[in-house]
């Protein structure tokens, strides 16, 4: 099962991409073939020519289909409030405007810097926390045999499934309890630990792929455990580390569910939230909705293109392969 | 997750504990903040869930910790669930709620495979801009799903919304896309399903280039047409992946909340809410924490019962290759 589930698993992330050397090698192969094919060349044919036309035709469609409603939101944040109310189409604002922007940045007190804070806080947070736990733990699980190492796998592959809405009354009312509702704390821990099982799992995945061998030359240079793990094994796995913070930090700026649930006060709703009220408090404000929704999209999209470099990196680099 | 059941079997070979566990602490220490995080937060609050499941804690009886007010709610044996099943509550039908969860299950599984696999096969070919294609399907995945919930929300408005633009610049009758109880589950079916085809693309797409050309160029050499080619070659070997994908799929889709949250609040009427939207309502809207709890343990149970059902699958397979 492991033998062909692996790869897939890996892919599985929320990122999408590459864990471990079984996919990378198998993802490398698989583009240099299609590479190696692309080139070959071929005679002309008529019924080629037109199947080439359909398929362009349905990816052209596609894509448009998904890229509109994005690019929808980003029109709408360059238009006046009377053209989001307008009842025909603009798909290029008619009276461009950054108004949305300066109201986003200005209204109530610059309460959007609040809520960025409190992202920025929340995020980084999860993201040391949680890479940080992960990191020794999925250390020891691909380096040592130990008691219990089974029954740890075993509770990490029931915990994966565990939905949100099984821990939402208890979590909440411990935090109820500590006096952490409404607090940024409570959400950092819980992010932390329900992306753990995700987290350990691709760094095993990404250690596991570092050749045992790296590990006994260390040992028998006079690196201890740690300086084993902190001069080879982290450098040669930077791209897995980086993927993983990458995705704990992602999960800490959109998680939606716990924050919605345990923030109250205007002064501590983190962004996904904090955007909630310009639809639902006030009557819609759609220029603001869409102009916040760009200013919180940016810097994910930046960072996905960042990670994807690093993926890029780990499977022509050839440093993670065994 | 399925490699993780293959180490745990792998771990099962090396029964040779008592030596291991003198061989060196530095292990276990390297374990402890994962296994304190998740007992505090996990399993705890599992132990905790199950507890308040079979309880009738409202938020007028679960005390208050600040003002030092005492819990006073009690076991009430298994009235929860009774509720959930066959309970008669005017205002939501409880046991439509776990068609609709069915309904919003298998439609998007069965599209997001379906139009994934059809855009994998596509982007397989050796076309021009397949590049552009592909990082142009990555957009509704690279955007964060709230941000695209509040975009088709406005999409779907009834008087300002794109759709009914676009419907009335063809003086075509407007549709009340979120707004009635008919339309407004396909409608955030339809979001899910757009939602889900970058992820289930790509990885199908991996998953067909990883089968070796080797074998696409004997089969030809034997006679073997296009549909063959495909039903005896790509599906099979396809399987594997598919099955996975699938399942981590169901899953998501299974505990999807913003989404349906946002677009259309579950609304009207329930009529566009899953169990998961639901639990959620009862638990932190209507501050019914027992029911909201008992609500938690059927939806694990359901994801238990599923996974099982998968890994068997899986196990099943295992021997084909």
């Amino acid at each position: 099962m492991s033998d062909m589930a692996e790869p897939l698993a890996g892919r599985g992330g929320d990122l999408g991409s590459v864990t471990g050397e079984a996919v990378l090698a198998d993802v490398a192969s698989g583009v240099a073939r299609a590479e190696a094919r692309v080139i070959k060349p071929k005679p002309f044919k008529p019924r080629q020519l037109l199947g080439a036309l359909g398929t362009h035709a349905v990816l052209v469609l596609t894509s448009i289909v998904c890229v509109f409603p994005v690019l929808w939101v980003v029109s709408t944040s360059f238009k006046p409030e009377r053209d989001t109310f307008s009842t025909s189409i603009q798909l290029i604002p008619a009276h461009p405007t950054l108004d949305n922007y300066i109201h986003v940045f200005g209204d109530d007190n610059h309460l959007f810097f609040t809520w960025l804070q409190n992202s920025l806080i929340v995020a980084i947070s999860t993201m040391i926390i949680g890479v940080a736990i992960s990191l020794t733990g999925a250390y020891a699980i691909s380096r040592f045999d130990f008691l219990g190492k089974r029954g740890l796998l075993l509770s990490f592959l029931i915990t994966q499934m565990f939905p949100a809405a099984l821990l939402l009354v208890p979590l909440y009312r411990i935090f109820l309890e500590l006096g952490l509702l409404d607090q940024a704390p409570a959400l950092i821990v819980a992010y932390a630990t329900s992306s753990l099982p995700f987290s350990v799992y691709m760094l095993k995945n990404f250690f596991d792929a570092v050749p045992k061998e790296l590990d006994q030359a260390g040992l028998v240079d006079g690196l201890g455990n740690f300086g084993v793990f902190w001069r080879i094994i982290a450098p040669l796995t930077l791209p897995g580390i980086a993927v993983v913070a990458f995705f704990n930090f992602m999960n800490g700026w959109n998680e939606y569910f716990f924050a919605n649930a345990f923030l109250q006060s205007n002064t501590s709703l983190t962004l996904p939230i904090g955007l909630h009220t310009y639809v639902f408090q006030f009557g819609a404000n759609w220029g603001k909705l869409t102009a916040g929704s760009v200013l919180v999209t940016i810097p994910v999209f930046i960072l996905f293109v960042y990670a994807q470099r690093f993926l890029i990196t780990g499977l022509t680099g050839g440093s993670v392969k065994g | 997750m399925a490699t993780l059941a293959g180490d745990v079997r792998a771990g099962r070979q090396k029964p040779n504990w008592l030596r291991t566990l003198r061989k060196s602490y530095f292990p276990y220490l390297c374990v402890l903040p994962i296994v304190v995080s998740s007992a505090a937060l996990v399993y705890y609050p599992l132990l905790v869930g199950i507890y308040y499941s079979f309880t009738n804690a409202v938020q007028t009886n679960f005390g208050v910790p600040a003002l030092n007010i005492p819990p006073t709610f009690h076991l009430n044996g298994l009235h929860n669930f009774q509720d959930i099943f066959f309970g008669n509550d005017p205002t939501v039908d409880r046991r439509l709620l776990f068609v609709q969860t069915g309904e919003w299950i298998v439609l998007n599984a069965i599209f997001h495979f379906l139009i994934g696999i059809g855009l994998a096969l596509l982007l397989n070919r050796k076309i021009r801009f397949r590049g552009l294609y592909r990082a142009l399907l990555i957009v509704p995945w690279a955007t964060p799903q709230f941000v695209a919930a509040y975009g088709w929300k406005y999409l779907y408005n009834r008087q300002y919304g794109f759709f009914n633009l676009l419907l009335g610049s063809f003086h075509l009758p407007q549709v009340d896309w979120v707004g009635d109880p008919n339309i407004a589950l396909p409608a955030v079916i339809a979001v899910n399903i757009w939602l889900g085809i970058p992820f289930m693309t790509i990885t199908l797409l991996g998953g067909l280039q990883s089968i070796p050309t080797e074998l696409y160029e004997g089969a030809q050499i034997d006679g073997a047409g296009p549909f063959q080619r495909f039903w005896n070659i790509t599906l099979p070997l396809l399987r594997p992946v598919a099955v996975l994908i699938t399942t981590l799929d169901v899953i998501w889709t299974f505990n999807t909340f913003a989404l349906i949250y946002i677009v259309s609040g579950g609304g009207p009427f329930h009529r566009s809410d899953t169990i998961v939207t639901y639990a959620y309502e009862v638990a932190i809207q209507n501050q019914e924490y027992g029911l909201g709890a008992a609500y938690g343990m059927v939806i694990l149970v359901i994801l238990l019962v599923f996974t099982l059902v998968y890994s068997s699958l899986l196990r099943a397979n295992e021997g084909v290759y």
